[in-house]
């Protein structure tokens, strides 16, 4: 289980009190209507699974209900760091 | 039958008080302080076991959570009934009772044990995959057979009368394991002033110091254990937890604690105490204090009972005053083997032979044997056992210098005990549990644990320092970095002086040649408990199995209940041997959690019964109960489901309400439905977003339906969105949706549009909601309110702040069922309130509370969707005809919008929802049912859709349905048909979905 650093709380808590809402950073085209059906579809199912680090949108559903990023390597489960909304991540991989 | 293998003294058992046992139906005597094995083994007791797949008789090996044989069933009675216990950590209390798992008709004289003889040859590795797979079909029908006659203990029958417990625990430093290492952590950890956790398994700390004769500053060992245990008390930050199991190291050093509270006491625990209780730990720092396991080693018939592991004939001397029979042979490939021969020797009883496999190897321990003048055969190694209830002699012979064959010529000697040490394997599961790779070490002739990223120390035998004074030191050491880590100071710890013995070289040696080959030489087991031998690892290899991985499961090696703690190495270096290549290259599998199995009971903790799920109440459920109402669970909430009178079948129940709605009045209590409150300046802008229809222009005291879709187009929720206020809005879920639209709103608000000024709130449990349909719900209503409920001056969609029952009310004027019907919701404390005025007036329109089944029929009558029964993420408010629902006039590309454009989405022939009216008017299609075209086409047939919803409608005389059909709403008037499991084919005509009321009027008077 894993023991998160709520940005927003600025506290330790359980794994328990968030859920994982998949990939960060998947911004919403602007223009929907401009899409092509590709672009569209690459937009709504597409998705990173990499061995490694993976930048994360988490929710800290049962605490202050807000949505932050989670830089986590998925092999070694290690948090690297947890940052805001409209923030970027300062640990990426090579 | 006395106790003929008890000593007249000595060991950490209490002779003064006796306790009665059963095994197999046979009562005996044992101690407070033994163990079930310690007291079989004084009783003894040589066959424990039938083996899983040969049937073999077998005998306790060792003495801890790595014991493969003596696992046993525990329980007096039925709801008692424990499966898979290790007698070897299960402590005797008065009147335990407990039995063999296998064997038929008993272990002592197994039918199944004759087959194992005649076709142990025939039953290789795969034998039953191989064998009973063909044809695939009847492999449940042998499933049942084999496993029946396998035996795997079994689950109890009845409920389990015990309670179990969990708690949250934090800590600085998790200590795991209580031996000298361990210790040593604590004590320096806690001088330190550091949070600590030490828990171990047995039933007293001290570990291998209970287990020896050790000394510690020239005091016997168990001294200084009970001086660190009496010290570590007096700490308020120190919880000691003896009789628990750390059986999970789980990411970010959570570490899940099995603790036995009661299991010592009795059959059930005590009145008012639990009987296990799950430590949930969140550790800065863990030090893993976990010791050693001894392996055996691979010998020819190497399962006869009466065949140990030294350490465990040295333990059951020196701790529980047992010795486990009369002459015995050491087979060692290390200088700790011989310490069960000097414990032999010293408790009276003949030594019949040490044989070292190694050529004059001299350390501190050999030399005592030798001045004892013990008989050692050098270079020398036991290949064979004789015996088959338990051993009677063994055959010696001289090995080459590498092990891998031998040279000599065969002596046998008699003896009933073999006491066997192939070195010891560090005890690294609880490090692998995180996914860290053990390192071969090829100085200790083990594995160690790998590199981690959990904040992690390991100290004594893990590390693969097996002398005390070594594991103290590391201990010590661990405590010391622990307490830097955590930001404390380092703590003034002085160690007791250990005897430091000189240790000669180990040989590596594993699987102990035969004159004859492997294939062809008797069963040389490595994996006991599912009878895994080198003959077949070796097979497996052959076939092709390379990748040890494969080779565990081919073989079932390390599957049993013990996961392989005694066998897996000895597997891998068999596997290693037969594929020419070394340990490290071979690899090694890895542990999961649990590291002992542990009780389902223990898992769930107090999370069971009406535990097990919290359930949500209305604040009207008393009134359902007392009016007789059936339920339905509607994710944790507790619906009526319908109100059935004395007599009435639960058909006629709903006819008789959903008659009553149409002819006169009923109420639903709708308080589950979710209720979002929407406020700021963009929350209009935003509701736009998220629903398909537009509320630029929804006035205040207005409402309106909305469709709310994903961005792939498909609808997931629906509901009523009322304006409160220009800035202020409430809007409505499913029941079942309502967290996940909570959460689709926030996710939306907060990663995609943060400019927009808009705030969410639930209230779904702030608001009861009661709601009166039918022909005279504003009758109803008038009587208990002064406003004006008028049609003209309260309309269709209208909502109003006004009085009922005397209590503030918002009452929405929107209907779910094509009635008339008003909707009012009041603060949930005047709810019941407010509910029980309504009955008193309207007990004269005959007033008729419904639940949520006729509400189906009633809303499946008007074609209305309830999404999740007709929707399922793959239909898009098109499919469903409701592109009423959707505007395109917005500017704003609202969620679902793209995504219903998509080229799949505008397609022909998508299914699309439609009536469906049965020609036999009575049947009603049973929901599911799949629709073809042509009844008798060949198999598989061409599949047109399905039926989402389908009810018996009293109303209409006939039933209803809605499903969906390819094309359907061009197909209206044609004939499809629903063939059925029994072979019968329903027929129907597809029609509109609307079936009662087509303009709508009635619910608009």
């Amino acid at each position: 289980m894993l023991h998160i650093y709520c940005p927003h709380c600025a506290e330790y808590r359980e794994e328990e009190e968030f859920h994982c809402a998949g990939q960060a950073h998947i911004a919403r085209p602007l223009d929907p209507e401009a899409c092509s059906d590709q672009e569209w579809g690459e937009y709504l199912f597409f998705r990173k699974n990499p061995r490694g680090l993976h930048h994360e949108l988490w929710v800290h559903a049962a605490g202050c209900r807000k949505f932050f990023n989670m830089t986590r390597d998925t092999q070694t489960y290690e948090i690297k760091e947890v940052y805001k909304i409209g923030e970027q991540p300062s640990v990426v991989a090579e | 039958m006395t106790q003929q293998n008890r000593l007249t003294s000595g060991g950490r058992i209490d002779r003064s008080k006796p306790l009665t046992f059963t095994y197999n139906g046979k009562q005996y005597q044992g101690f407070q302080g033994d163990t079930l094995a310690s007291a079989m083994l004084a009783n003894g007791i040589n066959v424990v076991a039938r083996s899983f797949k040969y049937s073999r008789p077998r005998g306790i090996v060792a003495c801890g959570a790595e014991e493969p044989n003596a696992v046993l069933q525990l329980g007096a009675t039925e709801a008692t009934q424990v499966p898979n216990v290790r007698a070897t950590q299960q402590e005797l209390f008065d009147g335990l009772v407990s039995a063999s798992t296998n064997g038929w008709p008993s272990v002592d004289t197994d039918v199944m044990g004759l087959m194992g003889k005649v076709g142990g040859n025939m039953m290789p590795p795969g034998f039953y995959y191989k064998t009973f797979m063909f044809p695939q079909s009847m492999w449940h029908t042998y499933e049942s057979v084999i496993r029946k006659a396998a035996g795997l203990g079994r689950a109890p029958r009845e409920g389990d009368p015990d309670r179990y417990d969990s708690i949250n625990q934090h800590c600085d430093v998790m200590i795991v394991g209580a031996g000298p290492a361990g210790l040593a952590a604590a004590l320096t950890a806690a001088r330190g002033g550091a949070r600590v956790i030490i828990a171990d398994e047995q039933n007293e700390f001290g570990g291998s110091l209970l287990n020896g004769k050790e000394t510690l500053d020239g005091k016997p060992a168990a001294e200084w254990v009970r001086a660190v245990v009496e010290e570590l008390g007096t700490y308020e930050d120190v919880l000691m937890l003896p009789r628990s199991t750390v059986n999970g190291y789980h990411d970010h050093n959570f570490l899940t604690i099995h603790e036995r509270c009661t299991d010592h006491l009795a059959d059930i625990a005590p009145v008012n105490q639990v009987r296990q209780r799950m430590h949930r730990v969140r550790a800065k720092w863990v030090v893993l204090a976990t010791g050693a396991h001894e392996r055996p080693l691979v010998y020819a018939n190497n399962d006869v009972p009466g065949c140990m592991v030294s350490g465990a004939v040295s333990a059951y001397i020196n701790r529980y005053g047992v010795v486990p029979g009369n002459e015995l042979v050491v087979m060692t490939t290390n200088d700790y083997g011989y310490q069960a021969a000097l414990d032999w020797a010293d408790a009276g009883r003949k030594v019949v032979a040490i044989v070292d496999t190694r050529e004059a190897a001299v350390g501190d321990r050999t030399e005592a044997a030798r001045k004892r003048g013990l008989n050692i055969i050098s270079g020398s190694a036991v290949i064979e056992v004789q015996g088959s209830k338990r051993v009677t002699g063994v055959s010696v012979a001289a090995i080459s210098a590498s092990g891998s064959k031998v040279i000599g010529s065969v002596t046998k000697l008699k003896a009933d005990t073999v006491a066997s040490s192939g070195g010891w394997s560090p005890v690294i599961h609880l490090s692998c549990h995180t996914g860290s790779r053990p390192v071969w070490n090829e100085e200790i002739v083990g594995f160690l644990p790998g590199e981690t990223v959990q904040k992690q120390l390991t100290a004594g035998g893990i590390n693969g320092q097996y002398e005390t004074a070594a594991a103290l030191r590391e201990g010590f050491d661990a405590g010391q970095k622990a307490l830097v880590e955590v930001g404390l100071a380092a703590a003034e710890v002085v160690l007791p002086q250990a005897q430091m013995l000189k240790v000669a070289a180990p040989m590596s040696l594993f699987h102990v040649p035969h004159l004859k080959p492997t294939s062809q030489a008797p069963k040389q087991f490595v994996d006991y408990q599912t009878d895994v031998t080198a003959a077949g690892i070796e097979i497996a290899c052959r076939e092709g199995f390379e990748a040890i991985e494969h080779v565990k499961r081919y073989t079932a090696m390390g599957f049993g209940t013990d996961q392989g703690k005694l066998g897996n190495i000895n597997g891998m270096a068999v596997a290693a041997k037969a594929l020419n290549q070394s340990i490290p290259e071979t690899g090694t599998t890895v542990f999961r959690p649990n590291y002992t199995p542990i009780a389902f009971g223990a898992i769930a903790g107090s999370h069971s019964g009406a535990l097990f799920e919290p359930k949500r109440f209305t604040a009207m459920h008393k009134w359902h109960v007392e009016h007789g109402a059936e339920f339905e669970d509607v994710g944790q909430w507790k619906r009526p489901w319908y109100f059935p009178k004395a007599g009435e079948t639960m058909q006629q129940t709903l006819n008789r309400e959903c008659l009553a709605v149409r002819n006169s009045i009923g109420i639903l209590d709708a308080s589950t439905l979710g209720k979002i409150d929407i406020q700021g300046k963009d929350a209009r802008e935003f509701l736009g977003r998220v629903y398909t229809n537009a509320w630029a222009k929804l006035a205040v005291g207005k409402c309106r339906y909305g469709l709310m879709c994903g961005e792939d187009g498909m609808v997931f929720d629906d509901g009523v969105t009322a304006c409160l206020g220009e800035n202020h809005f409430v809007m409505t879920t499913t029941t079942g949706g309502a967290a996940h639209v909570y959460e689709w709103l926030e996710i939306y608000h907060q990663t995609e549009w943060p400019e927009l000024e808009v705030y969410f709130n639930t209230v779904t449990d702030h608001w009861s909601t009661a709601t009166i349909t039918g022909p005279n719900s504003r009758k109803l209503l008038a009587e208990l309110t002064d406003y004006d409920v008028s049609n003209e001056n309260f309309k269709y969609m209208d909502w109003k702040q006004i009085t009922v029952a005397g209590v503030p009310a918002r009452v929405f004027r929107i209907s779910f069922t094509g009635e008339l019907s008003f909707e009012i919701n009041v603060q949930a404390n005047y709810g019941m309130h407010v509910w029980e005025k309504l009955h008193e007036a309207g007990e004269k329109y005959g007033l008729t509370p419904y639940g949520t089944e006729t509400m189906h029929i009633l809303r499946a009558e008007k074609g209305f969707i309830i999404a999740g029964q007709d929707t399922d993420g793959s239909v898009h408010p098109y499919d469903l005809g409701m592109g009423w629902c959707v505007s395109n006039q917005k500017p704003f590309s609202y969620i679902g919008k793209r995504g219903m454009n998509r080229s799949d989405c505008t397609r022909e022939n998508r299914k699309q929802m439609v009536g469906l009216k049965t020609k036999d008017p009575k049947q009603v299609i049973p929901e599911g049912s799949q629709a073809v075209l042509d009844p008798k086409a060949p198999v598989p047939m061409p599949l047109e859709g399905h039926v989402t919803s389908s009810y018996w409608s009293e109303n209409l005389g006939h039933s209803i349905a809605m499903g969906f059909i390819k094309g359907g709403l061009d197909k209206m008037g044609e004939t499809v048909y629903y063939p059925q499991a029994d072979g019968t084919v329903i027929e129907a005509e597809i029609c509109s979905p609307i079936f009662f009321d087509p303009k709508g009027e009635r619910q608009n008077v």
